[in-house]
């Protein structure tokens, strides 16, 4: 299979993201045709769900059948939210989405607009890009001046504001209830759910959210028909995504490629590994899903089906490539420490049970682990899956669980040697740290 | 109706209810901290996982909807181990010294981790500190132990309708705070002693003096103001250590009010009068029972001898019980005198010959919540003189859409959503009404009655705020008129009285309209009236009896300088008469100054009592403490002086027996809040013109000085609500009078001939324009003199 980019085609140029660029690349013109004919909101969600469409920020749930239930007939304002809080360590594509392609967003949550009867509309963009935030309001603010968005769009009877929102940097406000907190202005922290967002989301109204990238391949569907988009890729594993592939690679970036698309090729498209070291292991989808050693990873397709099959998950599409230089263990340490510092601190397992995991984590790396402390990960990690509110729990614990599972023989070294598998200078030369030798 | 089974037991649920709520009804304890079935659902502890059929991980069965057919295990392997896994992760920074931690013993994280943790730690990092917080006089803040279960956050949001407390911060560094430095100010504050599950949250003035296990609980009822709450009164050694709420659904639901909870404190005061006292050569002197009530015997025998039985007067506290009020009111009586009175702070009286029964709410207190949509408060600092029935107000205002109108000169914030406010001066409430009155007969086109038609206001009066109450009133079905205190201090009250009682009619629905109703100022404001402890005909009120001084008075628990609608008459007249004779809890300096004969008076901790709350629910209650040193109930001394005096009907074996005289048949048919007309009036403390640089006063009761079991409490009298009076004047009116605020000022009473006190200006939007707000009952503000009236305010 080949790349066949969508959302990031044509986005070479000098200035891509103005309105007139993006209308230059065929852009509002599935929402004018939708506009002009009228088309009924079910046939939209039924070309959705023959896409195969499935949310991009992690989770993959079907897009269409999350379309189909937002009640039809609610009285009073119903909300679109678009999740552009991307706070995951690896991943970077939506970011990229915003400042070069802002109106494939914009028009994706029109149409969702119209297909769920939506009167108003949220983008809650991550804290820490504010440049982006700004170009984001530009943009809505040329859609506005041409009709495209607030009353009346395109002289019709349909009317749809949307805002921008930024966040302040908490990576708890990505995860989609905690995400409505904080556009109500509260605290940023997850609802328990049921009630889900549906019926009770936004100011207690039914809202959807879905993410950037999702609602930015909503126009494409919809312009080459869901059939088409579904061909893309594989069955259950629709159209095209955006790996954003970093570590060791020689060209790390986003790149747009057919779900179904082999590890390989991917990799061969970010240069291959850097300084030609070996690969030695892949976290395939944002450092919340589990790590695969290179033996696994090679003989995988990217799609949703093939890599959870594997033992991981798809998730942003965050590929974070690890070469032979890398102490797992250290590796473990950083990854455990982000979720130690981004737990909400709500519910109990999550609060405590992030920094249990960390500091023997720490623990280990830094020569003071003990016998048993690999077990006691597994059990610590044991207890927070699936005992949270939120997903942040299962994030926490899914990393230690992957790390311990293929790397279980760098944590026992560790522990029984007080140092590391992988030696220093291998280390330093991997990750291109100048060290002095007299530290 | 919704069918789920529970380790087995299949019981049937309404729709909407939790697992929780299905484990209740089935029987089935389910471990949880942050659940609470007064509070909203959190879901953050975890505690409660259990295991649920098809579902692929454990939920949390607090909030988890039950469905039909719904299996569910809570004692499975899978739900044992999860509630394992969290209990394990409370426990990793929770400090493990129970034995020096105050809540040991009554600890449900204690008494959870013997069924679920471990018997030893896996966790060796060090463990989390967190720094105390202060959060005032009243609780104890030991924040290492918290758990963070919010309930404490819930509560002073959702019940307490302020949110004072948060969770700061993320992750492990989590902790419970309050904006910063500020302490917690609500008089419901304490209830999160109770909801705290760990010891984070300890009482103050309680904690380390007494272990759980070691006390007693000892049912009793609150002897402030006029909600009742149900009380557990925990000793040690008969002495009180602790005041918790008793459950009652109908009535205080599991909360109390601070004063409920922290007053007892006072029992243990050094201004306890525990000895008879009589005064011999300006000196004090104990003496026994015998002597004190031979020579009280005595004085007031002659003075009735020399001045006639008229001279003699009676004042009671309304915080005294039935049984006090019934014999005192006997024994006045049988002396041959009709004056006598409970009402100390009231000043007009002219209702008392046109009245049909004994005023009280109007209705029952659990009616509120389903049998209410629009309500009017009329005179009321309901939030501070009512706690419990303003958080009922409250909860329906938020939950059930009651919507609250108030009509006042203080806009003071109830915590609760008000539709429509008519912020007047004291000196325009009954023409307020009268427009309400007229607005309303508009809306919902029922006629004025023919008597008022006559005095309805003209159009002018009709003001948007006016017109917007009557909306509120004339849109809802199930209506109440309420008045509170300051409507029943008002120099005007009748016709306040009648007013209210016109608007309720027109309001509501079918002809009966709206239900009056009086909020009630004392634990007995209901039941001094169906004890009779009132004037007769001849007999002079609480007012007159001061206004027009006696040769001898019987003082019952009162603080003339502080009780009284006006305590520096109050003090003039007992000091002028020849005899006074006090039964009293407290040897206050006042009463030092003025009697002749201090009697003890046991508290209501000390003597078996009655009080008929605002709803008119009669509750009896035990002492459950020993009283100290000689002190005595006031109904043994009562009915042992009624003996002296050769009084017949003093007989009595019990209090019981002397409640069955008050309150035998069916005492409800007697409280009734009719009231015939009354004629109009202008009275002489409100001038007809305005006079600058007068002010009219607008007198609260601070919720701690309202009586002097609450005056005598030193936990308190610490708190933000017992802080020194200060001269509340909107912007306009400070502008008026070209001060500034904070400047001390000079303010003295129009009547009073005295210097007047000194009183830092605080402007205070929340005062109608043209008046100061001072509190009463307060030892700085007792030279000013009546609580209705002018003030007169001078630059120093």
């Amino acid at each position: 299979m080949s790349a066949h980019a969508l959302i990031l085609a044509g986005l070479d140029g000098d200035r891509t993201w103005r309105l007139q660029d993006y209308v230059a690349r065929g852009g509002y013109a599935a929402l004018k045709k939708i506009v002009a004919e009228k088309t009924p909101p079910d046939a939209i969600i039924a070309e959705l769900k023959a896409s195969g469409l499935r949310g991009r920020g992690g989770a993959g749930f079907p897009t269409g059948l999350k379309w189909s239930f937002m009640p039809r007939a609610f009285p009073g304002d119903k909300y679109l939210a678009c999740n552009s809080d991307e706070g995951e360590p690896g991943t970077f594509k939506d970011r990229d989405i915003l400042r070069y392609n802002p109106h494939a967003v914009i028009e994706g949550m029109i149409i969702g607009a119209w297909a769920m009867g939506c009167t108003r509309g949220y983008n809650y963009i991550h804290g820490e890009i504010f440049e982006i935030y700004r170009r984001f309001e530009e943009a809505l603010a040329e859609a506005r001046a041409a009709g495209l968005l607030g009353r009346n769009i395109l002289g019709s009877d349909f009317s749809f504001e949307l805002f921008a929102h930024h966040g302040y940097g908490a990576y708890i406000c990505g995860e989609e209830t905690a995400l409505l907190e904080s556009i109500e202005g509260k605290k940023g922290q997850p609802r328990f759910k049921p009630p889900f967002p549906a019926s009770f989301g936004i100011y207690g109204k039914p809202t959807t959210i879905n993410n950037t990238e999702t609602f930015a391949s909503v126009p494409f569907i919809l312009g080459m028909g869901g059939e088409a988009f579904l061909n893309l890729g594989k069955p259950n594993n629709g159209g095209t995504k955006i790996f954003s592939i970093s570590g060791h690679v020689n060209r790390p970036g986003n790149y747009e490629l057919n779900l179904g698309t082999p590890f390989a090729e991917l990799l061969e498209l970010a240069g291959g590994i850097r300084g030609g070291r070996k690969l030695k292991a892949v976290i395939p989808g944002g450092s919340s899903s589990p790590v695969l050693p290179a033996n696994i990873i090679m003989d995988c397709t990217l799609d949703y089906d093939a890599i959870s099959k594997a033992g991981s998950m798809l998730g942003s599409g965050a590929v974070i490539v690890m070469d032979e230089s890398t102490c797992m263990v250290k590796a473990l340490e950083r990854l455990s420490y982000f979720y130690h510092e981004e737990s909400c601190g709500q519910c109990t397992p999550c609060r405590e049970g992030t920094g249990w995991l960390y500091r023997v984590v720490h623990r280990i790396e830094h020569g003071l682990g003990r016998p048993g402390d690999v077990d006691l990960l597994k059990s610590v990690a044991g207890n927070i899956m699936g005992r949270t509110i939120c997903a942040l729990g299962d994030a926490a614990a899914m990393p230690v669980q992957g790390f311990v599972k293929h790397f279980g023989d760098e944590f026992a070294y560790h522990i029984e040697h007080k140092q590391c598998l992988v030696p220093r200078g291998v280390q330093d030369a991997g990750s291109q740290i100048y060290v002095s030798p007299s530290c | 109706m919704l069918e789920i089974e529970i380790d087995g037991k299949a019981v049937r649920v309404p729709g909407g209810s939790t697992v929780m709520d299905a484990a209740a009804v089935a029987g089935v304890y389910i471990p949880h901290f942050c659940y609470h079935k007064k509070l909203s659902i959190a879901a953050s502890c975890r505690m409660c996982l259990v295991q649920v059929e098809k579902a692929p991980k454990p939920l949390p069965a607090c909030a988890t909807p039950v469905t039909d057919g719904m299996k569910v295990w809570t004692r499975s392997e899978a739900a044992v181990k999860a509630q394992q896994g969290v209990m394990e992760f409370l426990l990793i920074n929770h400090p493990l010294d129970c034995p020096i931690c105050d809540q040991g013993g009554e600890c449900q994280l204690q008494d959870l981790s013997v069924g679920y943790g471990g018997a030893q730690s896996r966790y060796a990092e060090e463990k989390r500190v967190v720094f105390n917080k202060n959060f005032g006089p009243l609780v104890a803040s030991d924040a290492t132990r918290c758990i963070n279960c919010t309930r404490c956050v819930r509560f002073t949001t959702e019940i307490g309708g302020l949110m004072e407390l948060g969770q700061a911060f993320r992750g492990e560094r989590a902790e419970i705070m309050s904006f910063v430095e500020r302490t917690i100010d609500s008089e419901l504050s304490g209830n999160i002693i109770d909801l705290c599950p760990v010891g984070a949250l300890t009482s103050k003035p309680f904690r380390f003096s007494a272990r759980a296990w070691e006390l007693s609980r000892r049912r009793s009822v609150s002897p402030h103001d006029a909600f009742g709450a149900n009380l557990i009164v925990q000793t040690k050694h008969d002495v009180v250590k602790r005041v918790l709420p008793f459950a009652n659904e109908e009535l205080n639901e599991c909360w109390i009010s601070d004063k409920d909870r922290f007053s007892y404190e006072a029992l243990s005061s050094g201004e306890r009068l525990t000895q008879p006292m009589i005064r011999r050569d300006d000196t004090w002197q104990p003496v026994s029972w015998q002597a004190a009530l031979a020579l009280a015997a005595g004085c007031l025998r002659d003075v009735i001898q020399d001045h006639g039985a008229a001279a003699l007067g009676a004042l009671a506290s309304p915080h005294a019980t039935v049984e006090e009020l019934h014999l005192l009111q006997k024994l006045v009586r049988g002396l041959g005198s009709e004056n006598i009175d409970a009402r100390l702070r009231q000043r007009d009286f002219r209702a008392d010959a046109l009245r049909a029964g004994a005023p009280w709410l109007g209705m029952a207190v659990a009616d509120i919540h389903d049998h209410l949509d629009r309500l009017l408060v009329i005179g009321s600092f309901l939030r501070k003189d009512a706690p419990l029935l303003a958080q009922k107000v409250r909860h329906s205002a938020h939950r059930h859409g009651l919507q609250v109108s108030a009509i006042g000169p203080s806009g003071e914030d109830w915590l609760i959503p008000i539709t429509a406010r008519a912020l007047v001066a004291p000196s325009a409430m009954v023409a307020t009404l009268a427009a309400v009155a007229a607005a309303l007969a508009e809306e919902s086109g029922k006629a004025i009655s023919e008597t008022l038609a006559a005095r309805l206001p003209d159009k002018d009066a009709l003001t948007e705020d006016v017109r917007a109450i009557a909306r509120s009133l004339a849109s809802g079905e199930k209506v109440a008129v309420w008045l509170g205190n300051l409507a029943v201090q008002h120099a005007q009250a009748a016709e306040l009285h009648l007013w209210a009682q016109e608007i309720a009619r027109l309001a509501g629905e079918g002809q009966a309209g709206g239900r009056l109703g009086f909020i009630g100022e004392a634990a007995n404001s209901v039941g001094l009236y169906l004890a009779h402890a009132l004037p007769g005909a001849q007999g002079l009120n609480a007012w007159t009896m001061i206004t027009a001084p006696r040769k001898a008075y019987v003082l019952l628990g009162v603080e003339p300088d502080l009780d009284c609608a006006d305590g520096v008459a109050a003090m003039a007249a007992l000091a002028q008469a020849q005899r006074v004779v006090a039964l009293a809890t407290f040897a206050s300096p006042a009463l030092r100054e003025v009697a002749d004969v201090l009697l003890p008076l046991a508290p209501f901790t000390e003597t078996s009592g009655t009080y008929v709350n605002c709803e008119g629910r009669a509750q009896s209650f035990n002492a459950v403490a020993v009283a100290p040193g000689e002190v005595r109930p006031g109904w043994k001394v009562l009915r042992v002086l009624g003996n002296l005096l050769g009084l017949a009907g003093f007989e009595q074996e019990s209090s019981q027996a002397v409640c069955e005289e008050v309150l035998g048949g069916d005492f409800r048919a007697r409280l009734n809040n009719v009231i015939g007309d009354v004629p109009p009036s202008t009275p002489r403390s409100f001038s007809a013109t305005p006079v600058p640089g007068v002010l009219q006063r607008v007198a609260d009761i601070p919720i701690h000085f309202a009586d002097p079991l609450v005056r005598h409490a030193p936990a308190l009298q610490k708190t933000a609500d017992a802080a020194a009076p200060v001269l509340r004047l909107s912007r306009n009116t400070l502008d008026s009078l070209g001060l500034k605020a904070g400047e001390t000022v000079r303010v003295k009473g129009a009547d009073a001939g005295v210097a007047g006190v000194e009183l830092q200006l605080v402007v205070d939007e929340t005062v109608a324009h043209g008046c100061a707000r001072v509190a009463a009952a307060h030892p700085d503000t007792v030279a000013l003199g009546p609580l209705t009236g002018e003030l007169i305010v001078e630059r120093i």
